[in-house]
């Protein structure tokens, strides 16, 4: 059952996929309402584009993080730890992120809410940021020992490869958001949308494909050249349909892009799921860091039946919600009654 | 400082504080999917009113269980990764099915019910909260199994020095989970059912105070209304009171029977598993069957260091023998005998290996921190008692239509709203802390399990410094203190409003029956419960 441990890195990936191809627009609707400039209606638009989903798109990010548990202890517990700093703040985020979704709306003054709209903008664009950081780190690599342990304090992680893999996302997230909006609004917010992310797109994603060149170009992996050329062609066909005013057609190839990026970069880290910069006799692999086959056997049994049903409930979910929302649909805001007295 | 301590007691408060949030969404999740259900098959409008108001104030706990749930996810690697990489194999697998199978279940759903109101058929609608509703049960179950894992290890073998798991049918049908599992649930209940009461009796107590409702010459309610200022405390706003206390109050005498039967199967269990637990729990030194209800003196030397300080014990024969037996004669194994007990099979030292941090070599405590367990269990029975017996006096007093218009009482009653809370939150405390000194604790089955421990001394990331841990300690645990403010501060603005509050349609002055109501701005029913 050796292909088990492999079968459960490329799941992991799917799952990376999911979180960053879901929550991608939601943490990006999520900046966009914190930290732009659009009025309350609009930015109740916004919201309630995002509104019944954001959740359950939290939730592959969990899942992620479970199925590494169970599959890969030894990734999770090092990588988790040498990065104790920036999940801590990446948990805040989403902390406070969550609880501002369903708390903005009951607040009675303006100042209150303008601090849930900058809890939900920053919350959205550290968390972005954060498992940018977390993700390239997981590819390019920490100071681990032969333990799987980080050597060289609290900020050892701290490097240019983390700041690119956070920008990546966070800018990812932006663009991501602007093809969503277009495909789920109407009216001038749907225009705005769409012009602008015809104007951005090429730039927002330089530094995704650096990071991307940078992983796949230390490898030899052809699949993972293959791959890239797919994102790239997948992110040009996608700015030619939004210049053209399809917004269908570019939402999916934003999202191509996306899928083909991290397949690339998954590819050429395989078989490492982690690597140590101090002596790749440390580095973490497929092989040296996953559970028994046991328990593979269990979770890929699990994973046969869960994986495809979330993606049929999820889906049907988006189907439900399918209209495209406009300011008019927009109910006025309801004080609460203190009807008692 | 040492690292370990700060974890411990991040994993603590972080765990204890999301436990708040819990019990009530297990508990209301349900209680609002029936709810529902009675409105659709009576169409009567008061469980309509009830849904919406009870399916509000869930959905405002609901968000803060999600935030803080997330926090326990990540801390298993992030503050005890030699303990990951030690149990990853046994404990990963039902935390990823939790989040597979239940999480997604739970906030798609939830998703669905909050925004579907007017887009959904009516039946499909309802499913989506039973969906919820079962799922967060669900999610219980995986994360017990978890926890009882750590609690009584089954299926597993040690090989190249870590846990795997040899047998997955036994990991999930652990007896320990298949005991713990009703005795969470039931207690979730609990939570659920006083909650409904306490803030029943407060409303329909400021009814009575602002002479809307009387009570006739034969002790009878007279149901009036008040409908000025668009207060909408009409007929039916009585009826959804009064109703949601009964429910309450029978939700939460059921429960206490729950826990009740199945606290006692576990604690024969732990008498069988963890047997230094149970004498923590007693706080007993020597072996003797009765059931202490107060022991006076200094409990924390009991045992350890000498039995003599105990001044005082009151005790009831027999019944520490029926609880962890279910007979009254066979004794229970006190401190003093089991500490020679654990150092024989453990040792007495901690190995001397840098795993074990600045607790190498040391000399090992066997016993829990006593004041801890002793009173965790007693306030734990004690809390829940009382709440049950309030609920009996509640059903009792309001037989007859309304509460009695005493001020004292409708305040007792907002604030037995926290003893269930208590309940659990002791329990767990208790459970947690009788442990000690283990994170996974011995099965003292022989044949390879037996070998499958692990001490909370080695659990610890060994690269996380102190001051991270302090870091994140401090920073959670403020962030938890301003959100705690924060959700009650809503909870109570909304509950003061009442039905309203979660109706505003019901506000308005041109008052139609709710379920032909259409909105003008709810244009096309996109949205009919927008944020
Ligand atoms: C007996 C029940 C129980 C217990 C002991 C725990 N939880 Fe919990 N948890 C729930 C019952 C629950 C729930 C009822 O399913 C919640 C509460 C509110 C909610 O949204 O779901 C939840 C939420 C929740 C979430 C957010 C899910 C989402 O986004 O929808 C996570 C990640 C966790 N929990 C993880 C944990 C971990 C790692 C625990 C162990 C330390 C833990 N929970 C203890
Ligand atoms: C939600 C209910 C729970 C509560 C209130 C709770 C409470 C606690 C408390 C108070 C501690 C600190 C013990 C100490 O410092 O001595 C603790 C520790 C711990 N608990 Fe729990 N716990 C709960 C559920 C769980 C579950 C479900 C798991 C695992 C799935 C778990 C795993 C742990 C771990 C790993 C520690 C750290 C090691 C230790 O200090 O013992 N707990 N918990
Ligand atoms: C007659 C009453 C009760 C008895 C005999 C009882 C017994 C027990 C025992 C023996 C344990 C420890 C299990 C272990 O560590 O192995 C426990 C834990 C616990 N109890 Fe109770 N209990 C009672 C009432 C309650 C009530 C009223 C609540 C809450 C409303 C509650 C909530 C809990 C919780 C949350 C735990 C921790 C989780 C667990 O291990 O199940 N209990 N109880």
């Amino acid at each position: 059952m050796d292909w088990l441990p492999t079968l459960w890195f490329i799941l992991i990936a799917v799952l990376w996929c999911g979180y960053l191809f879901l929550e991608g627009f939601d943490l990006g609707v999520g900046m966009l309402i914190g930290l732009g400039r659009a009025d309350e209606k609009r930015k109740r638009v916004l919201l309630n584009t995002i509104g019944p989903v954001w959740d359950g798109n939290e939730v592959w990010l969990l899942t992620a993080g479970g199925a590494t548990f169970a599959a890969f202890p030894h990734w999770y517990a090092s990588l988790f730890s040498a990065l104790y700093i920036p999940l801590v703040l990446v948990l805040l985020a989403l902390i406070f992120r969550a609880v501002a979704f369903e708390y903005r709306g009951k607040a009675t003054t303006l100042v209150t809410r303008r601090l849930w709209d900058l809890a939900l903008g920053l919350g959205s664009l550290v968390a972005a940021f954060g498992v940018g950081a977390m993700l390239a780190l997981t590819t390019t690599g920490l100071p681990l020992d032969a333990n799987g342990d980080r050597v060289g304090g609290a900020f050892a992680w701290l490097n240019g490869y983390a700041l690119l893999g956070g920008l990546a996302v966070v800018l990812f997230c932006l663009i991501h958001a602007l093809a969503f909006l277009a495909l789920k609004t109407d009216g001038p917010i749907r225009h705005a949308a769409n012009r602008r992310f015809t104007r951005l797109v090429l730039p927002a994603v330089l530094p995704l494909l650096g990071w991307v060149l940078i992983v796949v170009s230390r490898s030899s992996s052809v699949a993972a050249w293959a791959l890239t050329a797919l994102a790239v062609g997948a992110l040009l066909c996608s700015w030619l349909f939004a210049k053209a005013g399809r917004e269908k057609l570019a939402f999916l190839g934003l999202g191509l892009m996306l899928l083909g990026g991290v397949a690339a970069i998954f590819t050429a880290a395989y078989p490492v799921v982690l690597p140590s910069s101090l002596d790749a006799a440390f580095n973490l692999t497929v092989h040296n860091a996953s559970s028994t086959t046991s328990t593979l056997q269990l979770m890929s049994v699990v994973a046969a039946f869960g994986v495809p049903l979330v993606l049929a409930y999820q889906a049907w979910t988006y189907w439900v919600f399918r209209k495209r929302l406009r300011e008019e649909h927009i109910p006025e805001p309801h004080a609460v009654l203190s009807v008692v007295d | 400082m040492d690292p370990l301590e700060i974890a411990r007691w991040q994993f603590g408060i972080t765990t204890v504080y999301h436990f708040l949030m819990v019990p009530l969404t297990i508990g209301l999740g349900l209680t609002v999917a029936v709810l529902q259900s009675v409105w659709l098959r009576t169409g009567n409008e008061h469980w309509l009113r009830m849904t919406k108001f009870w399916g509000k104030l869930f959905l405002i706990n609901f968000v803060m269980g999600v935030a803080t749930g997330i926090v326990q996810e990540f801390q298993f690697g992030m503050a005890w990764s030699e303990y990951s990489r030690f149990v990853g194999d046994v404990f990963g697998a039902p935390l990823a099915m939790e989040a597979l199978l239940a999480f997604f279940v739970e906030s798609t759903f939830l998703g669905l019910w909050i925004f579907g109101w007017k887009k959904l058929p009516a039946k499909l609608h309802l499913a989506t909260i039973w969906l919820a509703a079962l799922a967060s049960i669900l999610s219980a179950y995986f994360i017990l199994v978890a926890n009882s894992w750590m609690q009584h290890p089954v299926g597993t073998e040690i090989i190249n020095g870590r846990a795997v798991m040899t047998d997955p049918w036994a990991v999930f049908t652990n007896n320990t989970a298949l005991v713990t599992f009703p005795h969470t649930i039931f207690g979730a209940f609990a939570v659920a059912g006083g909650f409904l009461l306490g803030i029943s009796w407060f409303h329909l107590y400021r009814r009575r105070r602002d002479g809307i409702d009387t009570v006739g010459a034969d002790g009878k309610v007279i149901v009036g209304e008040d409908l000025s200022k668009g207060r909408n405390r009409d007929k039916t706003d009585h009826k959804v009171w009064l109703t949601s206390l009964r429910v309450g109050a029978v939700v939460a005498l059921v429960s206490f029977t729950g826990v009740a039967f199945s606290g006692h199967e576990q604690a024969k269990l732990m008498f069988e598993q963890q047997p230094m637990k149970m004498a923590a729990a007693e706080a007993a030194c020597h072996d003797g069957t009765g059931f202490s209800v107060l022991t006076i003196g200094d409990i924390s030397k009991s045992g350890a260091t000498g039995c003599d300080d105990i001044a005082f014990v009151f005790e009831l024969p027999g019944l520490l023998s029926f609880l962890a037996n279910g007979d009254f004669d066979t004794p229970v194994k006190g401190v003093n005998t089991l500490i020679p007990e654990y150092q024989q099979k453990y040792g007495t030292h901690y190995p001397n290996e840098p795993g074990y941090g600045e607790h190498a070599g040391q000399e090992i405590n066997y016993v829990p921190v006593m004041e801890v367990t002793y009173w965790g269990f007693r306030l734990m029975i004690t809390l829940g008692g009382l709440s049950a017996v309030a609920a009996g006096v509640a059903l009792w007093l309001t037989r007859k239509g309304t509460v009695p218009a005493n001020k004292w009482l409708s305040r007792l009653a907002l604030l037995g709203i926290a003893a269930p809370f208590g309940a659990n939150s002791f329990g767990w405390i208790f459970t947690e802390l009788g442990r000690q000194p283990f994170v996974v604790a011995p099965n003292p089955q022989m044949g390879g399990v037996d070998q499958v421990f692990m001490y909370t001394a080695a659990a610890v990331s060994p690269s996380v410094s102190a001051g991270e841990m302090l870091f994140s300690l401090i920073a959670l645990t403020l962030v938890y203190g301003v959100l705690l403010v924060v959700e009650l501060v809503l909870l109570t603005r909304y509950i003061r409003g009442g039905v309203g509050s979660a109706m505003p349609e019901l506000t308005k002055d041109d008052k139609r029956h709710p379920n032909d109501d259409h909105d003008p701005s709810d244009d096309g029913d996109v949205l009919a419960f927008a944020y």
